[in-house]
Order: C-alpha cells, then sequence, then structure tokens
C-alpha cells in the first residue's frame, strides 16, 4: 500500500513508570496509514509497554494517543479492538486447547452481532451470520496464510513456528486498521522467518488489507528491508526516528546497541 | 460384479482424439454431472462439464491468439489443480502437445526440458513458477508467453511476458463471439496419431528423455487397463500425485475421460490424506511410497496407543494375515477363519480403511518402484484390494497387471489385453501394445536402442513364472552377484527393510563383494519421536542418526529381516546417513527412485569404509536445497556391524 500522508495512530509524551523504573520517558510518535511503522531497541527498552500502552492493557501515567483523530488515552482494551487496533503477543497467548479454527473465530467474536440465546439456538440470521464470518475466516485468513492444513487441529499441538502463525490469523480475524505485532519472528527458523516477512507484506500491501503495521523485532534484516520507517528506543526514551538507514547509522543507536553487536549486525540473512 | 452390466467400452479408432472424447462426454453429461472437485476455502466445489468444457474452450482459444499452432509444444508446472487440467486438455484440443515438468525439479532440469522441447508457451500456477521460468528466461528464447493463474504475491509482477489465465480467457471468449465453432473445429482437425504428449522421463542414469505419446497409445492404453478392471462414471479418484509421473495422466486423462469418473482435487499437498479420506475414491493408484507412508503412520499410532489397544490390533492384523496369506496362496479359507476375519474387520480392519481413507477403495494400485511384500500383506490383511502394475512411460503407463483373486505379492501380475509381453534371452523384458510410443523426441539414438520392430525395450529383468506372471527382478544394471554367484535384486532387501518404520530409505550395496552391506536413512519424524519417549536429546537430523542408541534401534530390526534370508544374502554392516536421499541432491529421480551409480560415486567413501575394518567414515560434502542454496557438511558416520 502507497503511504498515505494522514497520521492514524499519534502517540504524545507518552510516560510509563512501574515502581522506581522509568519504562517509558516523553515518547511521542506518529504512524501514518499504511505504514509498516518498526520500533527496536535493546531488551527493556520499553518497547512491549510501548505496545501495550498502545492498545489498553497497560495505562501510562502521562500522556495521549489518538486513533484517527481520537482521544483513546482512556479506552479500555476491548473498545479499542472495536475500533480496528489489534495485536499479537511475544509469547503466544492463544486457547492451546481449541483447534486453530476455533482460535481465529473468537478472534471474530467482536463482529458477531446476534445474541446469546439466538446464537445458541443456531438459526436464521445468527447461522447466517456464523456462515458469513466462516467464509471470511477461510478465504481472507486461512488462504493468506496458508494454514489450510492445520485447521482442525489443536493448537498446542503444533510446532512454535505454526503457533506463531496462527496467533497472526488470530489477529486478523479482527479485520484491523492496524496491527502491532510483537516479535513474530521471535524463535523461528529461517524458512519460517521468509514466510513471517512475506504475510506482514502481504497484509500491509495487498489490495484487500492495506493493514498498518507497527512492528516490534530484533531480527536487524527483516526490520531493514520491510520497514517504512524506524524508530529506536533505550531505557524508556526515543533515541532516533527516520528512514531505516538514517537509523542504521545513527550513533546514539549504535552506541546503544554496543553490549549486543550480535542483535545489529549478525542477522540471520 | 454388479457394475459389469453398465460398463460401454468406447470404440477406438484412428481418428479419435483425446479432445474429441473430451467433447463427446462434456456433450452427453452437459451440467447434468460434475466432472471435477477442487477444495477450496475449505469447501469442495463442484465443477460440471459444462464448465470443464467452457473453460477449456476460452483457454484453447486464448492460446490460438497467443500464437500457438499445431505441434506446438505447451509446458506446464505446478500442483494438481483444475485449472492444469484446463491447460492441459486445452492444448490438446487446438493440436498443442502437453509436456510436464515436476514442481519441484530443480532449476537446470526445468531449463533443460523447456529448451530441449522447444516449448513456445508455459503454463505455471503462481509466483514460485513463475520467478523459475524468469530466471531462466534469457536462457529459453524459443518461449513466448507464460501464462499464470494464481494471484497471490503476484501484485509487482510486470515482465510482458507474463499473462494471467484469466486474461487468456477472456481473449478466449471474445474470439468465440467472433468467429463460433472455431473451436470444434479446430478439435476435428486432430487425428489419433498426433502426438498428444511429450513425456520427459526421469531416467536414473541419464539426462531426461522425451517420450513421444499420442492419442491413440494413451487411449487404447485406457482402454486395455479397463477391459480388466472397468471403472465407471459414478467412481471418484483423487488426483493429487504430480501430472509429471505418466500414473497420473493414465487415470485422470486416458482412463478418466473415457469412463467419465469424477476428479477431486486436494485444497493443499499437505492436505491430500485428509481430502482423500473426505473423498474416499473408488479407485487410486500410487507409487510404493505413498502407500509405506500408510503403513508407517499406522504402525507409530500402534507404538502410540495404550496396551489394549495394542493387543486388539495385533490379534485383529494376525487374523487379517492369515487370511491374506491362505488367498494368496489360492487355499480355500476355513469357515472360523472367515468368522474370526469377519469380527476382525468389524473391530480393527473397517476402522483402519476408513482412517486411510480407502473404506470405498474398489481398485488400488502400486507401480512405478518395487514394494516389498510385507506392504503388501499388510493391506491385503485388511481386505484393501491392493494389486501391482508394472509399465513404462514409453508404453503410455502400463502393461502388466494383477488380475482380482489372482495376486501374488512378488509378481507383477499378466499383461493386459492386447499387450504381449516376452523376455529376451539376455533376460531382458520386452513388451509390443498399441500403446508403444513413437520414439524419444529429438534421440533418434535412443529411440533405436529402446524400439526394435515394435518391441519396446525395458533394461528391467525378469522372468515369467509357472503361473504365467511377470516378475520384475530390477533394473538389469542392478542385479548383484553376490560372493557365492548367485545374483540378487537389491530392491528387495531393499524394499523389506522399509517396513519397519524407523527407516525410510535404503540403500544395499554387494555386488562382487564378499558380503552385503546397506546406508540406512532413518525416518526423522518417528525415530525422532522414539528418541523423545526415551528422554534422548537430539536438534537435527544428523545428529538423531547418529546417536548410539539409534544405531541399536536399527541394527535390532535389520537382524528381524535377516533371519528370514539364506547366509550369503544377510545384510553384514550399515552406516546411518547423516541425511535423507534427496531429488535436489541428485540421489533420488523426481518419482523418487535411487540412482545408483550416482550414489555409489557421491558415497564412495561411505563404501570404502563398508568394506575396511575401520568403524568410522569422516564425510566432508555438500547438500543442495530446493532454492540452490548449498551447504557445507563435515561429519563423522559410525559403522556398524550386524552379528549373524
Amino acid at each position: 500500500m502507497a503511504v498515505t500522508q494522514e497520521v492514524q495512530l499519534k502517540v504524545s509524551n507518552l510516560n510509563m513508570a512501574f515502581g522506581g523504573v522509568q519504562a517509558l520517558w516523553e515518547v511521542s510518535l506518529e504512524v501514518k496509514k499504511g505504514e509498516i511503522f518498526s520500533i527496536i531497541g535493546p531488551n527493556g527498552a520499553g518497547k512491549t509497554v510501548l505496545l501495550n500502552c498502545i492498545n489498553g492493557l497497560y495505562h501510562p501515567q502521562k500522556g495521549e494517543i489518538f486513533f484517527e483523530g481520537k482521544d483513546i488515552t482512556k479506552f479500555k482494551p476491548y473498545e479499542r479492538a472495536k475500533l480496528g487496533i489489534s495485536r499479537t503477543f511475544q509469547k503466544i497467548e492463544l486457547f492451546k486447547g481449541t483447534t486453530v479454527l476455533d482460535n481465529i473465530r473468537l478472534g471474530r467474536h467482536i463482529h458477531l452481532k446476534t445474541g446469546l440465546i439466538s446464537g445458541s439456538i443456531y438459526f436464521g440470521k445468527a447461522a447466517h451470520e456464523e456462515i458469513e464470518h466462516r467464509a471470511y475466516i477461510e478465504r481472507e485468513i486461512i488462504d493468506l496464510l496458508e494454514i489450510e492444513h492445520i485447521r482442525d487441529k489443536v493448537v498446542a499441538m503444533l510446532p512454535y513456528g505454526l503457533q506463531k502463525r496462527v496467533e497472526l490469523a488470530r489477529a486478523l480475524a479482527l479485520n484491523p486498521k492496524i496491527i502491532l505485532l510483537d516479535e513474530p519472528l521471535a524463535g523461528l527458523n529461517l524458512e519460517e522467518v521468509e514466510d513471517m516477512a512475506r504475510f506482514i507484506l502481504d497484509i500491509n500491501e495487498e489490495e484487500r488489507w492495506q493493514t498498518t503495521c507497527i512492528l516490534v523485532e530484533h531480527d536487524m534484516g527483516v526490520v531493514m528491508d520491510i520497514s517504512h520507517r524506524v524508530m529506536a528506543l533505550n531505557f524508556g526514551e526515543k533515541i532516533a526516528e527516520g528512514l531505516p538507514l538514517e537509523v542504521q547509522k545513527n550513533a546514539q543507536v549504535i552506541k546503544a546497541y554496543l553490549g549486543e553487536a550480535e542483535d545489529l549486525y549478525v542477522t540471520r540473512r | 460384479m454388479s457394475h459389469a452390466a453398465n460398463w460401454k467400452e468406447i470404440e477406438i479408432t484412428s481418428d479419435l482424439t483425446i479432445p474429441k472424447l473430451f467433447l463427446q462426454s462434456a456433450k452427453k453429461y452437459w451440467d447434468k454431472k460434475v466432472a471435477m472437485r477442487e477444495k477450496e476455502f475449505g469447501i469442495w466445489n463442484p465443477i460440471t462439464w459444462k464448465q470443464y468444457y467452457e473453460n477449456v474452450k476460452r483457454i484453447a482459444l486464448g492460446m490460438v491468439s497467443l500464437g500457438l499452432r499445431r505441434e506446438d509444444k505447451v509446458a506446464m508446472i505446478g500442483d494438481n489443480r483444475p485449472e492444469a487440467l484446463w491447460a492441459e486438455m486445452a492444448a490438446m484440443c487446438i493440436g498443442g502437445v502437453g509436456v510436464w515438468l515436476f514442481q519441484d525439479s530443480l532449476i537446470d532440469e526445468v531449463q533443460y526440458i523447456i529448451d530441449h522441447s522447444d516449448t513456445q508457451l508455459i503454463v505455471g500456477e503462481g509466483q514460485e513458477e513463475v520467478d523459475k521460468f524468469i530466471s531462466i528466461k534469457e536462457k529459453c528464447q524459443k518461449v513466448k508467453r507464460m501464462i499464470w493463474d494464481d494471484p497471490k504475491g503476484m501484485r509487482p509482477y510486470d515482465d510482458p511476458i507474463l499473462i494471467n489465465l484469466k486474461e487468456v480467457m477472456r481473449i478466449g471468449e471474445e474470439i468465440e463471439k467472433k468467429e463460433p465453432g472455431l473451436f470444434e473445429d479446430l478439435v476435428m482437425k486432430g487425428k489419433g496419431d498426433d502426438v498428444c504428449l511429450l513425456f520427459y522421463t526421469s531416467g536414473t542414469t541419464s539426462l531426461p528423455k522425451g517420450a513421444l505419446l499420442t492419442h491413440y497409445n494413451m487411449l487404447t492404453m485406457g482402454r486395455n487397463l479397463m477391459r480388466v478392471d472397468p471403472y465407471f462414471e459414478t467412481d471418484d479418484f483423487v488426483s493429487y500425485l504430480p501430472f509429471a509421473w505418466i500414473g497420473e495422466q493414465m487415470m485422470s486423462i486416458s482412463c478418466g475421460i473415457q469412463a467419465g469418473f469424477t476428479l477431486n482435487f486436494p485444497e493443499e499437498p499437505e492436505t491430500a490424506q485428509e481430502n482423500i479420506r473426505e473423498i474416499g475414491p473408488h479407485i487410486m493408484f500410487a507409487p510404493p511410497r505413498v502407500y509405506e507412508q500408510m503403513v508407517r503412520n499406522v504402525q507409530v499410532k500402534y507404538l502410540d496407543a495404550s496396551w489394549l489397544k495394542r493387543k486388539t490390533y495385533e490379534l485383529a492384523m494376525g487374523i487379517g494375515y492369515r487370511k491374506a496369506d491362505l488367498k494368496f496362496s489360492k487355499r480355500p479359507i476355513p469357515w472360523y477363519w472367515k468368522a474370526l476375519d469377519t469380527l476382525a474387520y468389524a473391530g480393527v480392519h473397517k476402522k483402519l480403511k476408513d482412517h486411510l481413507g480407502l473404506s470405498r477403495i474398489r481398485y488400488t494400485y502400486t507401480g512405478g518402484a518395487a514394494m516389498g511384500p510385507d506392504h503388501f500383506r499388510f493391506f491385503h490383511a485388511i481386505d484393501v484390494n491392493l494389486k501391482q502394475i508394472y509399465g513404462q512411460t514409453e508404453i503410455a503407463g502400463i502393461s502388466v497387471l494383477h488380475r482380482n483373486k489372482d495376486i501374488k505379492f512378488d509378481t507383477v501380475g499378466t499383461p493386459i489385453p492386447d499387450t504381449e509381453v516376452k523376455i529376451t534371452p539376455e533376460g531382458e523384458i520386452i513388451s509390443k501394445s498399441p500403446s508403444v510410443f513413437r520414439g524419444y523426441y529429438k534421440m533418434p539414438e535412443e529411440t533405436a536402442k529402446s524400439l526394435r520392430e515394435g518391441w519396446l525395450h525395458s533394461g528391467d529383468t525378469g522372468f515369467i513364472d509357472g503361473d504365467g506372471h511377470l516378475v520384475v527382478f530390477d533394473r538389469t544394471k542392478d542385479v548383484m552377484t553376490l560372493r557365492d554367484g548367485t545374483k540378487f535384486a537389491p530392491q528387495y532387501l531393499e524394499t523389506r527393510l522399509k517396513f519397519s518404520p524407523y527407516i525410510k530409505d535404503v540403500w544395499t550395496i554387494g555386488d562382487n563383494k564378499p558380503y552385503i552391506t546397506s546406508v540406512i536413512c532413518i525416518d526423522y519424524a518417528v525415530v525422532g519421536k522414539w528418541a523423545e519417549d526415551r528422554n534422548i536429546a537430539y536438534t537435527s537430523y544428523p545428529e538423531l542418526s547418529q546417536i548410539p542408541e539409534v544405531y541399536e534401534l536399527i541394527r535390532k530390526e535389520i537382524a528381524k529381516m535377516n533371519k528370514d534370508l539364506p547366509p550369503v544374502a544377510k545384510i553384514n554392516k550399515f552406516i546411518n546417513l547423516y541425511k535423507e536421499f534427496d531429488p535436489d541432491d541428485d540421489e533420488l529421480t523426481r518419482t523418487r527412485k535411487l540412482r545408483r551409480a550416482f550414489v555409489e560415486e557421491r558415497y564412495k567413501d561411505i563404501v570404502g569404509g563398508l568394506y575396511s575394518n575401520t568403524d568410522k567414515v569422516h564425510m566432508d560434502t555438500t547438500i543442495t536445497y530446493e532454492d540452490g542454496r548449498v551447504a557445507r557438511i563435515i561429519t563423522d558416520l559410525q559403522v556398524m556391524e550386524v552379528p549373524e
């Protein structure tokens, strides 16, 4: 998707502290509609905290968050989900005992309009709605992420790489306007990384999806390859923001990573 | 068979072609019958003969507008899907010649075949195939256009050589409006003696050779097969093996179009086994590895089951084996065995059949390579009518077949009607039938070698046994001479060993050697599970293969088989290879036959180690991934003896 100039998500002067630990300090950012916006930084830099603030799991002590011009700082997570903010988790958060299909369906729950009673009787409009949602899941998500062969498998039985894919599928079921991806590539092998990078590009570029992505990731090869813009955090503070190449050359970023040089320079490709 | 009355044979004249028959069937069934189904987005979508016909017509006319003329070659590559078959049929309809490529072919093979066949038009599935072709475009100057049909990931491609199948069909529809009847005229121009397929064989020794097959070849082969085992329009068949394998062409095209049965295409290659179960086909033809995998799945589930379930299975299989053995030896089955078998069937066999997708199966065939007697017995024990087929691409697929109730697992059966099979004084199997091919494309010397006075020389060694059954010993050049001068087929040992769920592939060595040895490729999934259950840690195939406990496991499996063998034929030593044999490394053909001469050269260090007093072989070699990347491997392999 072509990146537009329209600011979809605006975070201004966010502060978040856990006791004496300042996890975020005056962080501001603007994500434009259609972008792949990546957040990098050493472990403990506050990347996941930032995502948690954006989707409402944490409430910052100070600062505001605007989504499509609307102040959502006080919104609850489900209210933000209704607006079209979806996310995946670094540690897979799926219902392990249920099937892949059921997990994805749960992600679609927010779009169900029939009530509890008509839903349980499964008749008329309720049945119709259910079938429509199933068609949506099959056509748009299962086909895109190539998980036809596991749709009826129980999640806990699947290898990690596939669980990661199901996690993404569940997030997509919401039909989001913006998707927050928390380390989608962590723990994957080379082939799985390549697949996942392709899926992220598909979600961002395919005419059908055109979804803005906020990506938190350590795999610098992929981040620098697919991002439109990159922001670097260190100890809760923004230390750089710009085009991938600029951020890569930024002296402060290099310094922040010095202790873990391998993260920045030695990537999987 | 109750269906027999419905079976009406089609008269095959020198004028009849596959497209003409296609037109007849389409008009006969029109929108009353489903020609094919494809599972897509979780749902089986039917395609009627009317839709089949209309799609083929559009594509055919579209191809004409892209400049395709009679006898031009159309190469196809991709998964089994309706569009692939439409394209093949469309090419045949306008007099083109179909060339099929294996989807997992390495780029050099693709380039060789496209170039050698003088292909003008390529039909590929999607991005992967398009990428393959674009990377060799410069070296394949004869190709005018490439058609693709799956839009996934195709958004950034703007090379003018590419064209979407939808666009081709749209052009075809316009031509149809301008010149109605053109399509039928083109079909009518075809003659039975026209070449319809240029089929590249996956030679175990040399460069692929392109066999020229005519409509007459394909149709007579199908007819002669169906004279033995009739297929009906009510039957279902699942098409999931590569179209580049003659067996799939023989079922989907030669027989499918004559019998009018319904073809079913799985959702994805990974879902094939599940989809087969959903359809419950009546006919199935697959190379041995498919059946071997089925048996392995059952065995693994067995190892994992509870005590009671294991005992029930053992009991039921014992009864089944007993009955199968009586059947094989054509002895009458006593009433009490019949009664026991009925119980075993109701309790176990029926369920097994259902899980394997074989509950409605009437005939199931294996061919293309040798299959071990143990696998054969397994299927007959659970009452699956598994038969051996023998044939070559050069005879349009099949020439010899088991008859119902006359099945011997060490033979391949008797010739199908209209087919003669003889053994030359040298022991080579030769055959003659209306389905024998025209020759190899642009290889007159090779043609002269295999086609002499109408007889097709197979290069296989065999003999005809007392019951008139053909026994295929092995590829002539593969037959081993043991230390006492007896001839022995390595395939026999290999197929026997493959019955062990832990062993995926075997290569047996012993020609003119003091004793027999084996190189074993363990089954990663099964052995991996076995190791996990015993808390044995490993991280990769190479590591797992070298663990002492795994060696011990394999040694026991070999010793078990050795018990039934004469002393000279016992396996003496073996090595677990650090990888599986792979077509990408040229060790197997695309149809997964071992290329012995090649592996012998590649692993000469291993062979050396097996025939010396060492207990370790040092390896330093490379492996190739499908995308052409090469990785280096340095490792030590242990040599283990199997005490007699």
